[in-house]
């Protein structure tokens, strides 16, 4: 199972924040605050891979990868495959690039929720729920398509033809 | 729409985000976000707010609680907006609460009645994000409430319905398995759904139900070896396909549940065989998601029925991961291969010195692991090898929870394993020098025990020859500073009962060295307490001998200034100690006969030795006892007679027998017995021997006995252990009984035999014969066998031979000749060099002779200036930017400022940014070039508008911080 899916960037500042075990408040900045310690220290071209127990108790591995400004951190249990979940991150990031087209840390920040929506159809309840990449783009797009419908205003950043033609 | 701000948020939210990126400090960014909060605050309980911007409170209040402050204000209408009617609005608010409550919150019941109504919405983007939000939001107490209607969408037309369907069912499980029992079979109808999707998703609920009852599975055997045929074989859409290999993941979901099925199960296993061995040979081992099916298929072959054809060929996937430079790679190979020596142990010979370089590695991860493996096929021939090893590494780390997990595990080995009590000894007494904080406080106690107790064998000799050495090397280490507390006890112990037994000490010395200790920690009463009784035992046994005590002058002082302590226990001790000296050789030798620690204590529960005295005392006139339970509230003062300690005894002591104590709790001194069998049983924490020693202690030693029928004794009883109890009413004859100075009976053998039996010295020489990274390899691995062999078949391994290698011993006769043989052969196999980082390989598809080699080759990103931004900043521009990157973490904000243009950077895409130059992604080797971004690449244009925007908003990422908007891109 998935314990957390944690993106936060080189600062220590969370970006998106989802567990999947309820933790209070406090103890999720405390344990964000730890593993940025914890990543922060790692030298490059170490493994990706971190054993998490002391952080996250027996059995907790976790997973991290860089892309630019951000890490991306998974945090899982022992019935997950390591290589897998590195992919998995792979894949996340894969569809944020496909949604977001050129995806970057703004556009993460600035639409934290749709992140949130990607991700609900990457994982859900801890399980990995859909691993094909084109399947979510497709499920988060049909919820953009009725979002703009339903609101009439615009979800996605990229409409900036909208923008500039104001 | 004036408000609205191109990245779909207000004006106002991209202020914030900005104002928080740009904080210096922590204490900065909480006065913005506090300041934030109130205005939220404030706004969203203005009536009348559009729902537009009610939506965007609502999201910058989870903005607010992800950055760790409490927006529980929000909460309520978080629930209010899951009400709404519009679909965007509606999954806000779910998305909000699902971040914000937990399933037990009160607000929950406010939910759960819209939830099921949107479970039966016709729009399925409706029941979506309603199913969403009962994976996080329902408890055992609501999932009646959803689950009919949950079971129903099971059978949904749209296929993202069912699979979140299943999901939510398979939570409920997990929830509470009980409400859902008879609903499982419905996880098995979904295993045959049309969709590939509802399949794969129904494979998480039904690889934990088969972990936890794998016979009612038997049967779908067959099934999951189809399908996972049928994946191999690509039968599944296109979609699933993940870097050219067909539906890695559930591939490897299906092989985690195979091995689950196989375990121990012949019949299943073979089965398994045929298809096993397709998907393994299958695996592109160039991609990361090959290698992790190759993994997931190694685990599935050691969990299976052994097959000497696939063990090999897991060995030899073993081997290819073991010998990658990736870091990833050979974790997952040390992984793998602990798992198949359970089946296979012979493999791991083939593997030591890559298992030794992993040791030696650089990456904490990966060493980590490989003391595991070292953990797992720890043998009584290679124990000292890697307890020594551990020992070594957890003197180098800092971190107290792995320290602590490390210590354990040395004492654990070196319990189970130990060729020698001396070694035992030597190896605790590391262990305990560096971590004895940090290890339970039994560890101490047993290594009490085995220096008491010896070696169990009737050979006296080789007993005080333990003990000899055990005193010596803690006169060595006594001295030094900052000892762990529950060392100090163990030596303060083993002097006391032993330091003047071989009469190479002068109790002189030995007491000498007690009292240092305690002046040295004069503020760990515990470290004290056992010095004092170390003396008293030292004193004890010299006034037994019928020889003279000299108290040294420093000793008197501690003891006059012990029994004037704050702490009870150290008062009585130190008085013990003083009545002890007192007295004649032979009740001195009864009451503390040497070497006794391990006499049973026989302990007379009726106190039957009392009933002449009590007779007397009857006869003299005092007053029968009268057992508590008979006893009226009022306290007879009257009874008592406080000029005879004698009398006082009987009457103010409560006669019936205590409690009987658990052997493992701390027995207690009296002052009376003066036995010191303190030692062996956990001291208890300071705040109870108070209670404890105003019950023991003042009846006999002063003569105010009066109140401690008012005492509270449930603590004390707890606290008391057996030879305390017994002869607390022996008391003042004290020679009635004898009380072994000893400890706990409930002794334990605690060294395996069979580690005994092994040889220490022959296996030393053994290891001798090659150089030392190949010694340690040998002495690890078991090997006296072939070293040159071995050394031929990794050889440019051994080239790399480090001095890390334990250098026990030099001088055998063979060893030299045999090492320079060694040697030699390594230099005519020079290492490989495969891992030239100076090479720019770009590509992972270009053919090379070992991939990962090749992957590491696209980590030197200094060489690869391809890609990067090219598009947005003229190409001028980009030898700037790079270096800009490069100070940034020191100088980065004056040199933004001075190129406002730099931004241009921040807009290359997550991606590409992969190859830039200065930033980390590097990490493992496995960055592979995408084909989504073969195909995108950059979008210059896309970028240039963003930028731009970016800047017309305001928050132009060339001012304070750069860093925030250096982003996803690099």
């Amino acid at each position: 199972m998935i314990r957390a899916v944690i993106v936060m960037n080189d600062q220590g500042k969370p970006r998106l924040v989802k567990f999947y075990d309820y933790q209070p408040v406090e103890k999720q900045q405390e344990l964000i605050r730890t593993i940025y310690g914890v990543l922060c220290s790692r030298a490059e071209n170490l493994s990706n891979f971190i054993q998490a127990d002391s952080i996250f108790g027996p059995d907790a591995r976790l997973v991290y990868k860089t892309y630019a400004t951000l890490y991306f951190v998974f945090i899982f249990d022992s019935s997950e495959n390591e290589l897998a979940m590195l992919d998995l991150v792979q894949v996340f990031v894969e569809i944020l690039d496909k949604c977001f087209s050129n995806v970057c840390e703004l556009d993460i920040v600035f639409n934290f929720n749709k992140v949130h929506t990607i991700l609900d159809e990457i994982i859900l309840g801890g399980q990995v729920l859909e691993t094909s990449s084109s399947e979510v783009v497709k499920a988060v797009e049909e919820i953009s398509k009725l979002d703009r419908a339903s609101n009439g205003s615009m979800l996605v950043p990229k409409s900036i033809s909208g923008w500039t033609s104001r | 729409m004036s408000s609205q701000g191109g990245f779909g948020q207000s004006k106002e939210f991209l202020d914030l985000v900005k104002s928080i990126g740009e904080a210096r400090s922590k204490a900065e960014e909480d006065r913005i976000v506090l300041r934030e909060v109130e205005t939220l605050k404030r706004r969203i309980a203005e009536p009348e707010i559009p729902k537009r911007k009610l939506k965007e409170y609502i999201l910058r209040l989870v903005y607010v609680e992800m950055l760790g402050h409490d927006a529980s204000f929000g909460y309520i209408h978080a629930v209010k907006m899951t009400h709404d009617e519009s679909l965007l609005l509606k999954r806000t608010g779910y998305l909000a609460v699902t971040l914000f409550l937990n399933e037990d919150h009160d607000l929950i019941i406010l939910i759960v009645n819209t939830i099921q109504k949107d479970l039966k919405s016709d729009n399925y983007l409706v029941v979506c994000a309603a199913l969403n939000a009962v994976c996080k939001l329902i408890n055992e107490e609501t999932i009646p409430a959803v689950l009919p209607q949950v079971v129903e969408l099971l059978g949904h037309p749209k296929e993202a319905v069912r699979k979140k369907a299943v999901m939510a069912l398979h939570r409920f499980y997990q929830r509470s398995s009980s409400s859902v029992t008879h609903l499982i079979s419905n996880f098995r109808k979904k295993l045959c759904d049309n969709d590939p999707g509802v399949m794969g998703a129904t494979l998480c609920p039904l690889f934990d139900l088969i972990t936890i009852d794998v016979n009612s599975y038997k049967d779908l055997v067959v099934s999951f070896v189809n399908i996972l045929k049928q994946v191999a074989e690509r039968r599944l859409p296109k979609s699933y396909d993940y870097h050219q290999m067909p539906a890695p993941f559930i591939q490897i979901k299906l092989l985690k549940i195979l091995s689950v099925l196989g375990n121990g199960d012949k019949q299943a296993s073979e089965q398994m065989y045929t298809v096993l061995g397709d998907s393994m040979r299958k695996c592109d081992s160039t991609s990361n998601i090959g290698n992790a099916v190759l993994y997931e298929c190694i685990c599935c072959v050691s969990s299976l029925h052994p097959n000497p054809k696939l063990i090999e060929s897991a060995a030899d996937a073993i081997s290819k991961f073991l010998k990658s430079d990736s870091h990833n790679l050979k974790y997952m190979g040390i992984d793998a291969l602990g798992r198949l020596i359970k089946i296979s142990p012979e493999i791991a010979e083939k593997h030591q010195l890559a298992v030794i370089d992993c040791l030696e590695d650089p990456d904490d991860t990966l060493k980590r692991k490989t003391f595991e493996l070292l953990y797992k096929m720890t043998k009584s021939s290679n124990v000292e090898v890697i307890v020594d090893r551990m020992i070594d590494y957890m003197i180098s780390i800092n971190d107290n929870h792995y320290k602590t997990e490390i210590a354990s595990r040395c004492v654990e080995l070196g319990e189970q394993f130990a060729p020698s009590n001396q070694w035992f000894i030597q190896t605790m007494n590391k262990v305990f020098e560096h971590a004895g904080d940090l290890v339970n406080i039994k560890v101490a106690h047993n290594l009490m025990r085995l220096i008491a107790e010896g070696f169990g064998e009737d050979d006296d000799t080789a007993d005080s020859q333990l003990r000899s050495s055990a005193v010596e090397s803690y006169l060595r280490i006594i001295g030094e500073p900052k000892l762990p507390s529950a060392f100090l006890q163990v030596i303060c112990w083993v002097l006391g009962e032993y330091g003047t037994a071989d009469g190479r000490y002068s109790p002189s010395y030995i007491t000498g060295k007690l009292c240092d200790v305690a002046e040295a920690h004069s503020s760990d009463d515990m470290v004290k307490a056992y010095a004092v009784t170390a003396l008293m035992k030292i004193y004890s046994f010299e006034i037994a001998a019928g020889r003279k005590v000299e108290m040294l002058p420093e000793c008197q002082s501690l003891i006059e200034e012990v029994s004037a302590s704050h702490s009870t226990d150290l008062q009585q001790r130190a008085y013990e100690l003083q009545a002890v000296i007192g007295l004649n050789a032979h009740a001195v030798g009864n009451i503390m006969p040497l070497d006794a620690s391990c006499e049973d204590i026989e302990i007379d529960k009726s106190l039957s030795f009392l009933d002449n005295y009590v007779q007397q005392a009857l006869e003299k006139g005092a007053q029968p006892y009268i057992p508590e339970s008979e006893r009226s509230g009022v306290l007879n003062i009257s009874n008592f007679r406080s000029q005879d300690q004698h009398e006082a005894s009987i009457h103010a002591l409560r006669f019936e027998a205590y409690e009987l104590p658990k052997p493992s709790l701390p027995s207690r001194t009296t002052p009376v017995t003066l036995a010191s069998s303190t030692e062996l049983v956990p001291v208890p924490e300071p705040s109870y021997p108070r209670e404890v020693h105003q019950a023991a202690s003042v009846p006999s030693l002063t003569d105010t006995g009066s109140s401690d029928l008012k005492l509270r004794l449930d603590g004390v009883q707890k606290k008391w252990g057996r030879s305390t109890y017994s002869s607390a009413p022996s008391t003042s004859n004290s020679d009635s009984h004898r009380t072994g100075n000893g400890a706990t009976p409930d002794v334990v053998a605690s060294v395996n035999s069979k580690a005994r039996e092994v040889s220490y010295a022959s296996r030393r020489s053994q290891v001798e014969i090659s150089p030392e990274k190949q010694k340690l390899a040998a002495s690890l691995f078991g090997g006296t066998t072939k070293p040159e062999k071995k050394q031929s078949s990794s050889g440019h391994k051994v080239s790399k031979t480090n001095s890390h290698a334990t250098d026990k011993s030099h001088g055998a006769k063979g060893a030299i000749s045999s090492e320079t043989h060694a040697v030699s052969t390594t230099t005519l196999q020079p290492p490989p060099d495969l891992l030239d980082l100076g090479e720019p390989i770009i590509t992972s598809n270009a053919p090379s002779v070992d991939p990962f080699k090749q992957l590491e080759g696209l980590l030197d990103l200094t060489q690869d200036t391809s890609v990067v931004n090219s598009g947005a900043a003229g190409a001028t521009k980009a030898p700037d930017i790079m270096s800009l990157y490069a100070e940034m973490p020191t100088s980065g904000q004056s040199d933004s400022v001075a190129n406002p243009l730099s931004s241009d950077i921040y807009d290359a895409t997550l991606i590409s940014g992969l190859s830039n130059a200065t930033n980390r992604t590097s990490h493992g080797g496995n960055t592979i070039m995408q084909p989504t971004q073969l195909s995108k690449g950059p979008n210059p244009k896309g970028s240039l508008e963003k930028d731009a925007l970016v800047r017309q908003l305001g928050v132009n990422p060339s001012s304070q911080n750069p860093n925030l908007f250096k982003d996803l891109l690099g």
